[in-house]
């Protein structure tokens, strides 16, 4: 094959699928008014993706957290400061391992949950189905499921942060000997060194999680809305759907620590 | 009446319809058969609005589908109903749900209202003992009878049919059949049946069409077409064709 026309080729892909992405996600804004139509949905997807999502973060935020505090603490034990093991753990995954941790459980377990479930229902004639009953799919379908990641995210964020933080102050004590207080009471004081309601730590944390549980939904459903050829499309769709979420996640944390940390 | 004059389509790399004229009087069941790929189900997608034509015109009662808006294209829909191959029913959905489906989110009609007529459909179709099952608990041909009691839930003028006995034992789609010139003979609904099977042509239609390389290679009365020397009529309507 001529690699001129399959690197076009590649690239007028790519370029579509984000195409698709975006106008998905503007389809998704501009039928938020009837999401009173959609509680029940909502309520269902969000339900869902706490059940599917909540014990593998809990395991890997605790473990997460864990290594977080024995690889720094190993290296500040040699300078004789592991008083600052609890901010430093408490930073990093408010910060950045927090979010980063459930927007990639999110994605494998909800992410991949929703591209085979659209997938499936665009391959058997579902969403063909619905259209021709005049419900709009992005209404019906792509709405509830986007609000209730943008919802679930943050939430499961802030359940992995303090299950991060606990896990640290378990090595902190166990082997690095510091002491629960001092580690919990530095963990606090550089969550709170802010003196506002919401900490800038917390709250950026939290704004991650909101824009990757947008983008996780988003990009899932548009990776099943857009499957083809039977059961192959659909694995097909499951597989761009979880690469291309932590693709976002990872890309959209940048942007998003840039603006708040640098820019503004 | 539905009207495709002249219509062409191409999706990919191939021609599906190249120059399809078909016209459906009403009150009539129409039966569009041919080889798998000429454009059967396409053309069905046409007639709903799902698919534009790359040229040519297709009309419903004298509008043209092709130039409607979404509003427009949403009350077409209202008086038209579409039976998938499989039934597409929402999975999540019970049989009762699925067929109060259209009338939840477009009619004003109340819950009990709601819940009358989708009893009323779903006896008519013989499923009202199934109205509480999940679509995945069901059989292929109590899907496709939900499937048509969701198409006839609005009390459409018009039902388009895809393939509606694909995959179904002889006697379940006998029952299918049956169903389908009932839905005709007592809801005076006009049909386009998209079919392989000679059973389904010759009990359900009242004209049948053949489609070869996306255009209408033979067109006529049941009798015409089953008495008929074209080779793709002795092919469909053949001893053994079933």
């Amino acid at each position: 094959m001529n690699p001129f026309a399959a690197t076009t080729g590649f690239l007028h892909d790519r370029v579509d699928g984000a195409g698709y992405v975006v106008n998905l996600l503007l389809r998704t804004l501009l039928v938020l008014p009837r999401i009173h139509r959609r509680l029940r949905f909502l309520l269902d997807n969000a339900f869902n993706a706490g059940v599917r999502a909540l014990p593998v973060t809990m395991v890997v935020a605790a473990f997460a957290g864990a290594i977080l505090a024995m690889q720094t603490g190993i290296e500040l034990r040699r300078f004789g400061d592991t008083a600052v093991l609890g901010t430093i753990t408490a930073l990093s995954m408010c910060r950045e391992m927090g979010p980063f941790i459930t927007g990639v459980i999110l994605a494998a377990t909800v992410g991949s949950a929703i591209a085979a479930e659209l997938g499936t229902m665009k391959v058997s004639d579902e969403i063909d189905a619905l259209e021709v009953m005049s419900i709009d799919p992005t209404d019906y379908l792509v709405l509830p499921r986007v609000l209730a990641l943008a919802v679930m995210c943050p939430l499961l964020t802030v359940l992995s942060d303090l299950i991060g933080i606990y896990g640290g102050s378990v090595i902190a004590e166990q082997n690095l000997g510091v002491s629960s207080d001092l580690y919990w009471i530095s963990a606090i004081e550089a969550l709170t060194s802010s003196g506002t309601v919401l900490p800038k730590e917390v709250y950026v944390g939290l704004l991650k999680s909101f824009v990757f549980g947008v983008a996780i939904a988003t990009v899932s459903c548009a990776a099943g809305l857009r499957a083809g050829g039977g059961a192959l499309g659909v694995g097909l769709a499951v597989q761009t759907a979880v690469r291309n979420s932590v693709i976002l996640i990872i890309v959209l944390g940048f942007v998003v620590t840039w603006f708040f940390y640098f820019l503004s | 009446m539905i009207e495709l004059q002249d219509v062409y389509k191409r999706l990919g790399t191939r021609d599906i319809l190249r120059g399809l004229t078909v016209t459906v009087p009403k009150g009539m069941n129409f039966v569009l058969m041919g080889p798998s790929g000429t454009g059967k189900s396409v053309t069905l997608k046409h007639v709903i609005g799902i698919f534009k034509p790359d040229r040519g015109n297709v009309r419903v009662d004298g509008q043209d589908v092709p130039t409607m808006d979404q509003k427009q294209l949403m009350a077409l829909r209202k008086r038209m109903g579409y039976l998938f191959q499989n039934g597409a029913l929402i999975n999540w959905l019970s049989v009762a749900d699925n067929v109060a489906l259209p009338l939840r989110e477009h009619s004003q009609m109340s819950r009990t209202d709601i819940a009358d007529r989708v009893h009323e459909v779903l006896e008519l179709v013989g499923m009202a003992h199934a109205h509480a099952q999940f679509p995945p608990n069901i059989s292929g041909g109590m899907k496709l009878r939900a499937g048509l009691a969701r198409a006839l839930v609005t009390n459409p003028e018009y039902v388009l049919y895809d393939e509606p006995n694909a995959g179904l034992d002889p006697i379940i789609s006998q029952q299918i059949h049956e169903l389908i010139a009932e839905v005709r003979d007592r809801l005076s609904v006009t049909g386009l049946i998209v079919t392989h099977s000679r059973a389904c042509a010759t009990q359900c239609g009242d004209r049948i069409g053949i489609l070869e390389s996306g255009r209408l290679a033979i067109e006529g009365s049941v009798d015409e077409i089953v008495h008929s020397d074209h080779p793709l009529a002795r092919a469909f309507m053949g001893i053994g064709s079933d």
